[in-house]
């Protein structure tokens, strides 16, 4: 609900909103230019002395005004003609003609009336109520995300241009709430629906003493009144002993007797209008330079989000499938919920979602963090649960556990299916903690959870068998797992090692497929990618893909890929049986949280095997020479040292900074995890300058570095899991 | 059907009275180009005590703004009630006001004077910019001003 509120409201007005948020961005440094050029103003000078100086420059004084930006500004005749001037309030003289510059007040009224007048008003008004609605979902979706406010200026997860949206929005957020709420206040006072304080009424006409008038410096009233406080003071008609001065101020407006000096009259123009002036200068940052340049920045990230939000969306629109048939919350009888990173579950629950709605449901199919505090009318609930990594929630419910514990424990029983891979050590584990979340919530359960190992579609129509059953009717859940568009990549060079040691390794080299401007902007080019991100390939005889890391990024102009061959593997064999010429279909999938993180802080990169393929990809873009130490880790130096020459280069121009090799069949046979324990006093050192470490390789070798890594670590108090949090320590395992 | 010729001359006898005893009277202004926003204007009549008698024009429709018409606003105490039907749109700089009002032949040739108050956004206040006799001989008198209003005439 709350996604599909931001969704809208930012496709309908990022346009127009972007308008008024770069319009506004224009005029935030005009408080900053006034300032530059408006003569400094005593706090502690009086309006009395002020007026005195004016009046003894210019006698035929009619009005002195003190603008919102702070300027003085006096009227007055140059013999019969109009002046408007603005003066120093030292000397009470004139240092510029006073006129609203015409581009000013040109982009003003197009900022805020479109050059529409009411109409044009009422649109922007509505614009900055698409603004206010945009921050207050972003927002809360945003907390919900990051799994609740206390986190919600967390590490920002997740492909780039959403963690862009992220951290520009929490960039942004405070600005574009207080811009658009005060634009709302003064649209309001505009029409008359809420006061400024100035009185619609004048105060009954005083009696006036009629006296010898007093020089104005002498007037006691204005002796009370610091200049900072003066909004406008009227003079008296020349010659009129009958005429009075009249004031506003910060505060009010009244009258003044010439001849006594004396308040004939005060109105105070109260909350409203103090509230009127701070509201104005909170948006349009007049008197609060620093503030409207701070605004203005802000305001500037519009476009940028508008921008990002919508690639978000026709992402998240492509990586899930369209869900025919699917019912609101309120009026479904069956709801299923779904936790997937990369979008293969949700092909499993359009599935299910169709069969569903063959057998006559009613079914609502939506995110896991989309879970609504109330399902009026449904009997049975399904949650379809992925693992992210090792054993974290996937992208669409990451808010979900915290959400379960807001909510009241349906009525209705739910059944959990589980989705995972075998081969890492915490099997679906999420989906155990979803499952038993809601066990100590009180949720029935509707039947037992089963785990569905890496997509399997027998496993998945073994379960809707016994949905069925639960059901009281047929399910046959026919399952076709649905693949990236794969593009073909041809081979055009291999380097092989390790065949001497029973581990033949190769690194593969690929011509990147030429895409037409045209398919790139229409985003059905070949994606971008770097070091570190994933290759999938489709080997022939398997509808899985096989997932490797890149060694290379787009800008190296290759796409490179490191890969042993395993026995019985059907994808390394294929691969390994690539010759120069040869073509395999593939496709990229990001892997954005595997990444040195920016700024000049040390990386170590620790790696066995194929796993230094995406580290060395982190070397060669390395031409900053920013520190990076290497722990490589092999059979034997002369079979299987991947990047052995390469290596050798990059040191030399300091792309790398130490290269540490461990070989298990020569010499010392050490593994990584020694070296590590051998260099622990320099790995601390590292680690206090706020080193970032990156793991590469098998399981059993990430587990062997994390423990040697713990009791280095241990000494000065730190562990994996607090680098883990801290995004300081990332694994690639497979 | 005699009632209703006698209903049809009853209103009659009512209404042709009242209209002759109303003329039109057609306002111009032409404005400097002093380059703000659209300037208000503020057209009313006092007698000869000074006392503020109706308001015949009101060029700008923000009531919020009429605080800056000063002697209409101080004279008139504020006679917003005294505006309906006879507001329109305020005028921009260099423009042309051009507008005919209804005003009852007992405002006319009655000792009374016109003032024009005038005043717009981040610019000087004009009150009683310009002050002329409401009288049928200062038709199309042509007045100017050293404020807003560059010409102005009326013709009845």
């Amino acid at each position: 609900m709350l996604r599909r509120l931001h969704r809208y409201a930012g496709l309908v007005a990022a346009i127009f909103v972007s308008f008024l948020a770069l319009s506004g961005a224009v005029l935030s440094v005009v408080p900053a230019l006034n300032r530059a050029a408006t003569p400094a103003v005593s706090s502690t000078e009086t309006v009395a002395q002020l007026a005195g100086r004016v009046a003894a420059a210019y006698p035929s004084i009619d009005q002195i005004r003190r603008m919102p930006s702070g300027q003085i500004v006096a009227y007055y005749y140059d013999g019969n003609t109009p002046v408007a001037s603005v003066v120093d309030p030292a000397t009470g003289k004139a240092v510029s003609d006073y006129s609203p510059q015409p581009f000013v007040r040109w982009m003003t009224e197009l900022h805020r009336s479109l050059f529409l007048g009411d109409n044009g008003r009422i649109a922007t008004a509505l614009g900055a109520a698409a603004m206010l609605l945009l921050t207050v979902s972003g927002m809360t979706m945003l907390a919900r995300r990051m799994g609740g406010w206390r986190q919600f200026f967390g590490r920002a997860r997740g492909p780039g241009v959403q963690r862009l949206h992220i951290v520009l929005g929490r960039f942004a957020v405070a600005g574009l709430m207080l811009s658009a709420t005060t634009s709302l206040y003064l649209t309001a006072v505009i029409f008359g629906f809420v006061s400024d304080g100035n009185p619609m009424y004048p105060p009954p006409p005083p009696t006036v003493d009629g006296g010898t008038p007093l020089p104005v410096a002498d007037l006691t009233a204005l002796q009370d009144i610091r200049i900072p406080q003066l909004r406008e003071l009227t003079f008296p008609y020349q010659g009129d002993p009958t005429d009075v001065f009249t004031v506003t101020t910060a505060t009010g407006d009244g009258s003044i007797d010439q001849a006594t000096g004396q308040w004939l009259n005060f109105t105070d123009h109260g909350l409203a209008g103090r509230a009127y002036e701070w509201v104005y200068a909170l948006h349009t940052g007049a008197g609060l330079w620093w503030l409207g340049l701070i605004l203005g920045a802000m305001a500037l990230t519009v476009p940028v989000m508008g921008v990002s939000g919508a690639i978000v969306w026709a992402r998240r629109q492509s990586t899930r499938p369209k869900i025919a048939h699917n019912s609101g919350a309120s009026h479904a009888d069956t709801i299923i919920l779904v936790g997937s990173e990369g979008g293969a579950t949700w092909t499993f629950a359009r599935t299910l979602h169709d069969a569903l709605v063959a057998g006559g449901h009613k079914v609502h199919t939506a995110a896991m963090d989309s879970l609504a505090a109330q399902y009026p009318v449904a009997e049975r609930m399904i949650v379809m649960a992925a693992t992210y990594g090792d054993g974290a929630a996937p992208a669409s419910a990451r808010g979900f556990l915290k959400r379960v514990n807001e909510v009241a424990a349906p009525t209705f029983p739910v059944a959990i299916l589980a989705f995972g891979d075998r081969q890492f050590p915490k099997f679906c584990e999420y989906a155990v903690e979803v499952e038993d979340a809601l066990a100590r919530a009180g949720w029935r359960c509707l039947m037992p959870t089963r785990q569905i190992d890496r997509q399997s579609s027998q496993d998945f129509a073994a379960w809707g068998t016994a949905l069925g059953q639960v059901l009281g009717e047929p399910l046959d859940l026919v399952h076709q797992p649905v693949l990236p568009r794969t593009q073909g990549l041809q081979l055009i060079e291999r380097v092989d090692y390790g065949a001497e040691v029973q581990a033949p390794t190769a690194i593969l080299r690929f011509a990147l497929p030429h895409s037409s401007l045209w398919a790139r902007l229409t985003g059905r080019g070949f994606p971008r990618f770097a070091a570190g991100d994933l290759v999938g390939v489709v080997p022939h005889g398997s509808p899985l893909p096989r997932y490797y890391s890149l060694a290379s990024s787009m800008r190296d102009g290759i796409l490179e890929i490191c890969v042993s061959k395993h026995p019985g593997g059907l994808c390394s064999a294929q691969l390994h049986d690539l010759q120069p010429g040869d073509s395999i279909d593939a496709f990229i999938k990001a892997n954005p949280d595997f990444r040195p993180r920016r700024g000049r802080t040390p990386v170590i990169l620790i790696a066995a095997g194929t796993g230094v393929g995406p580290l060395a990809g982190f070397i060669r873009a390395n031409t900053a020479a920013r520190d990076m130490h290497l722990y490589f880790g092999g059979r034997d130096p002369q079979s299987d040292f991947l990047y052995h020459r390469e290596l050798e280069t990059w040191l030399q121009d300091r792309r790398l900074t130490r290269l540490t090799t461990a070989f298990s069949r020569v010499g010392e046979r050490t593994y990584v995890q020694h070296r590590i324990r051998e260099d622990a006093a320099a790995l601390r050192d590292l680690i206090g300058q706020g080193a970032q470490i990156m793991v590469c390789g098998g399981r059993e070798m990430a587990a062997g570095v994390m423990e040697a890594l713990a009791d280095v670590l241990a000494p000065v108090g730190l562990a994996p899991a607090t680098l883990k949090a801290q995004g300081r320590y990332a694994e690639d395992v497979y | 059907m005699i009632p209703r010729i006698a209903a049809l001359a009853l209103t009659t006898a009512l209404t042709i009275p009242a209209m002759a005893q109303a003329r039109p009277v057609t306002l111009a202004a032409r404005l400097t180009n002093y380059g703000g926003d659209g300037a208000y204007l503020a057209f009313y009549l006092t007698d000869a005590k000074g006392n503020y008698v109706k308001t015949i024009y009101m060029a700008g429709g923000r009531p919020r703004y009429y605080r800056h018409l000063g002697d209409w606003m101080r004279l008139s105490n504020g006679d917003y009630r005294g505006l309906s039907g006879i507001t329109g749109a305020s005028i921009g700089s260099g423009g042309l006001l051009q507008v005919t009002v209804d005003v009852a032949d007992s405002l006319i040739d009655a000792g009374y004077t016109l003032h024009i108050d005038a005043a717009a956004q981040n610019f000087r206040e004009m009150p009683s910019e310009i002050t002329m006799p409401f009288t049928s001989a200062n038709a199309n008198q042509v007045q100017t001003s050293r404020g807003y209003i560059h010409a102005f005439a009326y013709n009845m």
